[in-house]
């Protein structure tokens, strides 16, 4: 600081603002007024400049208040503006500012407590189940996958040899098949994403096409699989299906030699088929422990690996699959009764990003379309329903109610409902998800979650 | 910046104001990002100047970088432009909290007679880098603004240069006994730019 002693003071803070205010040069100036010595100033060195700033500031800072408020002090900045910027100087600014924060949130990057206070109300999550159906004769099979959700708002769900629908906008029920006794139970069920068209996986090893509007079969997919096919997924016009043979098969379904491709990988049942949203990847899960990532674009080449990865960090079965809707290239994957764990991974590098023990077999899992949460469905000992928070796996509620393992969930199309199955034959409804974000008001303002929804039937 | 016309060594005034408004544009975002203006999650990250960048996604806010971007680069060109401030305020009370301040000084000769500079990219590259860690490194000094705040763009220019339509003439939002810090400097031979953040600092160390 320039100070030399108390009464120096209006010329120091002069000479500050001058070095200060135009500020192109500051640090030259200072360096040249230290060579230049004042003479009434015999030994610059010698004085505690430190101290003596402190001295004067609070000095200054008690007399003063506020301190800056000085009227000559601010006229005479105003002037020292004036002589340094405005002869040679021209300040503008955009016209148009930009936007403030929307959210208002201050920066605290330190405590991360603070940060996820949310800006909006915490979202009350209902702890019973909306309703309640019977699902007799359902199949208490960890590796089959008997309930689905269509994008039409049809639920279907196979109970023994036979597949039920259920309307989700006017909640009648109706049967689409029953299979012979030799070729049941029904292992597997899958809406393509038309909603209309349903795929059915046997214990015969066979796989039906049927139209759900006019409730005929359109074709039967056979010759791929030895062994009953326990998992399905849709990639547009392709059927994906995983068997209790190991192998995974890509079915055209529009084209009379259905099979396009045979993926090899897997030791044991193939439990868990999803594809990414993009369509890009498909994830596998197996009875063998292993979780695979198959990349659409490679699956064709002739390479000695067909897969992308291969993990297994799991120590049982991998059965629950999904894909997150807001972040590509993540998927979250559950184990079996001898791993319980929730691990998450990035599925272009093949990197486990994080994992969570939940302390009992993970059934399924499903992401919330929207919000950053996750809902597991577990077995012994609670049979619950978990909300995770992601991606800080943060527990938000468990939903009981359920008296055996819940094998099976299903998101309606809005996202907003889950319908679980349980081991305990039932079929339950939750709405834990949440409605729709303000951007949708339209399903907001109708109290009936499905009614929005248009079907063709 | 489409208007980069650098190759190699050979620095063009053009060129030279595309690399200086590109810095301003990437500095700006830094700033907005490690000053925690909009959220987290507007940003995405790039690869640039060697070091992960992060860009705002929130469509005005971008949309302003680019405007004001792209006029600097105008003013650039023409060697008019002394100094560009990215200030933050008190969106509450528009006390000016934080002035980010990048002085240029322009060659005038090149914009005079057109003639060209050399300097390898890479070694510019290096000095912005320097600034852009500095920039990033600042969160550990600057005081937490623990309350919501906006920014603005002030552009010093020339004296004679005829105001765009969409601009207009500002104060210069000065900050009241601040507290500033010296960062790197970056030089084209074209245009040297300093960079200094001013800071309020109202509270006194109290020992």
């Amino acid at each position: 600081m320039d100070a030399g002693s108390v009464n120096s003071s209006s010329s120091s803070s002069y000479l500050n603002a001058q070095s200060r205010w135009p500020l192109r040069d500051q640090f030259h100036q200072k360096k040249s007024s230290k060579e230049n010595l004042d003479r009434f100033i015999p030994n610059r060195s010698a004085i505690d400049f430190d101290y003596a700033h402190y001295m004067l500031m609070e000095e200054r800072k008690g007399k003063e208040n506020p301190p800056a408020s000085s009227p000559s002090r601010e006229a005479y900045r105003k002037h020292l503006a004036e002589t340094f910027n405005m002869n040679r100087t021209r300040i503008l600014a955009f016209k148009n500012k930009p936007p403030a924060p929307v959210e208002l949130f201050p920066p605290h990057f330190f405590s991360s407590q603070q940060q996820d206070k949310p800006t909006k109300p915490k979202r009350s999550i209902p702890q019973t189940s909306e309703r309640t159906l019977d699902a007799p004769d359902l199949v208490d099979d960890y590796y089959l996958n008997l309930l689905d959700w269509g994008s039409c708002n049809v639920l279907a769900i196979a109970l023994g040899n036979t597949v039920y629908l259920w309307d989700a906008s006017n909640g009648s029920t109706s049967e689409l098949v029953t299979v012979d006794e030799e070729n049941g139970p029904i292992t597997s069920v899958s809406w393509a994403p038309d909603g209309q068209h349903i795929a059915i996986g046997l214990n015969n090893s066979e796989v039906q096409l049927w139209d759900s509007t006019s409730n005929k079969q359109l074709r039967t997919l056979k010759g791929g699989h030895r062994l009953r096919v326990g998992s399905l997924a849709w990639n547009n016009h392709i059927l994906t299906t995983g068997g209790m043979d190991s192998l995974i098969i890509n079915n055209d379904v529009r084209v009379r030699s259905h099979i396009v491709e045979t993926y090899r990988g897997h030791e044991q049942e193939v439990c868990g088929l999803k594809w990414s949203p993009s369509g890009q990847q498909l994830a596998s899960g197996g009875n063998d422990n292993l979780l695979f990532i198959w990349d659409r674009s490679t699956a064709s080449s002739n390479s000695p690996t067909q897969w992308a990865h291969r993990l297994e960090d799991h120590t049982s079965a991998v059965k629950a699959l999904a894909w997150c809707p807001f972040q590509s290239n993540l998927l979250a994957s559950g184990g079996g009764g001898g791993d319980r764990c929730i691990k998450f991974w990035n599925t272009h590098t093949g990197a486990c990003l994080n994992s969570v023990d939940t302390g009992s077999q993970v059934c399924s899992l499903l992401w919330n379309k929207n919000e950053r949460e996750l809902l597991s469905s577990h077995g012994f000992t609670q049979n619950q329903l978990t909300l995770w928070k992601y991606p800080s796996m943060v527990k938000m509620a468990e939903l009981t109610g359920h008296t055996s393992r819940v094998l099976f969930m299903a998101q309606s199309p809005d996202g907003c409902t889950v319908a679980s199955a349980a081991a305990d034959e039932t079929l339950k409804f939750w709405n834990v998800f949440g409605a729709p974000q303000a951007a949708k008001p339209a399903p907001k303002a109708n109290p009936e979650p499905f009614s929005h929804v248009n079907r063709i039937r | 910046m489409a208007s980069r016309t650098v190759t190699k060594d050979i620095i063009t005034l053009r060129g030279s104001a595309a690399i200086v408004s590109e810095f301003f544009g990437y500095a700006a975002n830094s700033i907005l990002y490690n000053r925690g203006l909009y959220p987290e999650e507007s940003f995405v990250k790039v690869k640039k100047y060697g070091l992960p960048m992060l860009l705002t996604q929130d469509e005005s806010v971008k949309s302003f970088i680019t405007n004001v971007t792209a006029q600097l680069s105008e003013w650039l060109e023409a060697g008019k432009l002394q100094r560009i401030v990215l200030v933050i305020m008190s969106k509450a009370t528009n006390e000016v909290l934080e002035r980010w301040n990048f002085s240029i000084e322009t060659d005038s000769e090149v914009v005079e007679k057109g003639v060209s500079r050399e300097k390898s990219d890479k070694e510019i590259m290096r000095e912005i880098q320097a600034i852009m860690r500095q920039i990033a490194s600042s969160i550990t000094y600057l005081p937490c603004l623990d309350e919501a705040c906006v920014f603005d763009v002030l552009a010093y220019t020339d004296k004679d240069v005829a105001v765009p339509f969409t601009w207009i003439e500002s104060d210069p939002k000065l900050i009241a006994n601040p507290q500033m810090v010296k960062l790197h400097s970056f030089d084209t031979k074209i245009h040297k730019v300093d960079t200094l953040v001013s800071y309020k600092n109202d509270e006194w160390d109290e020992q």
